[in-house]
């Protein structure tokens, strides 16, 4: 296609991604053509330029039959404004709605101007994410008075739920208007992690914010620190040893399997079949006692490192992971056959949350659940960075787009992650090369970094500032795009099976929060 | 139903011994402890408040449930409202927007109760603190900073994320006024 060939450099390092910079009318019709082309919006964020006297910048990440593409659009700082978006990709509306709260720049003609990120704890003419402000004093709460959108006729009212949940969960709130038991409508109102995570990176150095990045979701740690450090690597110019590679899709794979069992486990918990959640948790346990006594932290943290990685694998503890392997394709070929063949597990999820794949296209619905609704989006197939496009990842799709083919998808991936784990130990060779060192980066860069996690793509954009510190550090979760979808998702079911079905999606509350 | 027996029976016991209560976990003067273990005995129930942490903390608090560590054979469940709970057991940094939600579900717990803070980010703000002014309790904008900014704090268990083993010794330490000795 004519709009990626052309004009726009490739940026360095492990991502194929393009990077220019457009004017209000390029931006929007390059948007439209991506739309018609079938592609879909990634991630949007901005920024504060005003230290360069450049105003704001709007950022954009898209992909498209042809590539990534990157988008910077500059923003006059007298007139802090952009050409809505949301119209094209539904996904930006959050997006455009949480750059307006953090940075103060609004999406021109843009259907939904409500606040999204935030609440009571700072007011609307305060800009969190504007280098004038230093984000460490705290205002007078106000009352948030949120405008939620009401459903009105005979026999309708509302359940409201959250921010504290039932469960170990982690918080936000939904608005139910119902009919008897059947949803009608749902609202989400999300934010309440908000802990200021993209203003804490800009006192940052690199290797202090690789830590914060491992931090934005605790279950994506390792996709999150990936994706980082693929950023801090475009902008140093730095491709690390081989044997790092290979040790992160190693990371990578086994934090996709202690999530997708832990998932199982809970699926079966939540339609009464406790036996699954006693075997998948224990299956899930083993993984987390191997990585402990491998790598020394259970869920991987801080083991991917700017650069490289912290710690490699002897070469006697290969056969950990492989007997681990043996043991879960084994557990998982068992357990798989029971909930196939469980009438009341397969009655619960059948059908329910259903979202189709039309829907899903126009949403721009990706990572596991997008699969399940018969969207072909893996970046480790799409875009795959070593040691990737040396794995050949097979991808695992459905088209019933339902609570069964998100479940039944987490054991596909589970069976190919373990696949791919025994691929990369083949690779896998000796030495001590663990990482490249790490010089000062470049003042007035620019690098992005993602992978595929467990739940989808995870990406890292990094901006700095003219001395080459970190000016702007925006974390992006694929739960971005995947909750509006859940509200679609629960349409027509019944109350009792939204967390069913709100489990079957897993996303994040902390990565979308920020 | 043959399999499911099957699998049960092949699974076996996982379940390993609890460890023991540690007297350096203790913040404050535990009045509250024998009060507890006379009124419940051994039931304990416990209501999980993710004040605002990255999700870590509840893996492990998950973990909890599993056959491994089997926190319910020692009488300690969740359970899902405040009313019907004798601990919270809350994770953080205490986000702003958290800061109301966490004070209100602490006034909901009838006394006596007991709260323990968990995680890093729970005993000092972690990560998520600025490191240039507001002394040590680490606040911001957008964060109050450890539990104990919001509410009065039992135990407080540090680690990224504590493992299970970590955080049943918090709360063993929580209850048992003499270490569980």
């Amino acid at each position: 296609m004519r709009l990626f060939t052309a004009d726009f450099p490739e940026l360095p390092g492990a991502l194929p991604i393009r990077h220019g910079t457009v004017d209000d009318a390029q931006f929007r019709s390059l948007c439209e053509q991506l739309k018609q082309d079938g592609g879909r919006l990634v991630a949007l964020w901005g920024s504060d330029e005003r230290a360069d006297d450049a105003g704001y910048a709007l950022h954009v990440t898209l992909v498209g039959s042809a590539g990534m593409l990157c988008l910077t659009l500059p923003v006059r700082a007298e007139r802090p404004a952009y050409p809505d978006i949301s119209d094209l990709f539904p996904a930006a509306n959050r997006m455009q709605r949480a750059v307006a709260d953090l940075l103060g720049l609004h999406a021109s003609g843009a259907d939904d101007s409500r606040k999204w990120l935030r609440h009571a704890s700072w007011p609307a003419h305060v800009h969190p994410l504007r280098k004038d402000f230093d984000g460490t004093g705290a205002f007078a709460a106000e009352t948030d008075a949120y405008p939620f959108v009401t459903v009105t006729g005979d026999g309708v009212h509302e359940i409201p739920v959250g921010p504290v949940h039932a469960g170990i969960i982690e918080p936000g709130h939904f608005r139910f208007s119902i009919i008897g038991d059947r949803v009608l409508r749902l609202e989400e109102r999300l934010g309440y992690k908000h802990k200021g995570i993209e203003k804490r990176f800009e006192r940052m150095s690199a290797e202090q914010g690789a830590k914060l990045a491992g931090r934005v979701s605790g279950d994506s740690t390792v996709a999150y620190a990936w994706a980082y450090a693929m950023a801090v690597e475009s902008i140093a110019g730095i491709t690390p040893p081989d044997r790092a590679l290979w040790m992160r899709a190693l990371f990578l794979e086994r934090e996709r399997v202690a999530n997708h069992l832990g998932d199982l486990g809970y699926l079966g918990n939540d339609v009464a079949l406790s036996f699954g959640f006693a075997q998948f948790w224990i299956l899930k346990e083993q993984v987390l006692r191997n990585n402990a006594s491998l790598f020394g932290h259970r869920y991987l943290m801080d083991r991917i490192v700017p650069g490289g990685v912290m710690l490699g694998l002897q070469m006697q503890d290969k056969r950990v992971i492989e007997e681990e392997c043996s043991m879960l394709e084994r557990e998982l070929g068992v357990l798989r056959s029971i909930y196939e063949e469980h009438a009341g597990v397969q009655d619960r999820f059948t059908g329910a949350g259903q979202v189709a794949p039309a829907l899903a296209a126009q949403l721009g619905l990706c990572g596991l659940p997008g699969r399940a609704s018969a969207q072909a989006r893996d970046a480790r197939v799409q875009f795959p960075c070593a040691p990737y496009d040396k794995l050949d990842v097979q991808m695992a799709m459905h088209d019933k787009g339902d609570v069964a083919a998100r479940a039944a998808l987490r054991f596909v991936e589970l069976f190919e992650s373990l696949r791919l784990q025994r691929e990369i130990l083949i690779n896998l060779v000796g030495g001590d090369e663990l990482s490249m060192p790490l010089k000062q980066l470049p003042g007035n860069a620019f690098g992005v970094g993602m992978v595929e996690g467990w739940r989808g793509e995870v990406m890292v954009a990094i901006h700095t500032d003219v001395q080459g510190r970190l000016a702007r550090v925006h974390p992006h979760d694929p739960s971005w795009q995947n909750w509006p979808v859940l509200e679609h998702a629960i349409l027509n079911n019944i109350v009792p099976d939204f967390p069913l079905i709100n489990k079957s999606f897993n996303l994040s509350y902390a990565g979308q929060d920020l | 139903m043959y399999q499911i027996i099957r699998q049960i029976l092949k699974t076996g016991i996982k379940t390993e011994t609890p460890p023991q209560a540690a007297d350096a976990l203790r913040l404050e003067v535990q009045y509250l402890q024998e009060k507890i273990l006379r009124q419940l005995g051994r039931a304990l129930a416990i209501r999980h408040v993710d004040a605002g942490s990255c999700n870590g903390c509840e893996l492990e608090i998950h973990a909890l449930n599993n056959a491994y560590y089997n926190i319910e054979g020692l009488g300690i469940h969740f359970v899902a409202s405040p009313r019907h709970a004798d601990m919270l057991l809350v994770t953080g940094p205490v986000s702003r927007h958290m800061e109301i939600a966490l004070r209100r579900t602490y006034d909901a717990t009838p006394e006596p109760k007991l709260v323990v803070a968990v995680g890093d980010c729970g005993c000092d703000g972690g990560l998520f603190s600025p490191d240039n002014s507001c002394g040590d309790k680490g606040e911001s904008y957008a964060s109050c900073g450890r539990i104990a900014n919001v509410i009065p704090v039992d135990v407080a268990v540090p680690g990224c994320p504590p493992t299970p083993v970590a955080l049943m010794q918090a709360i063993l330490t929580a209850i048992t006024r003499d270490g569980g000795k």
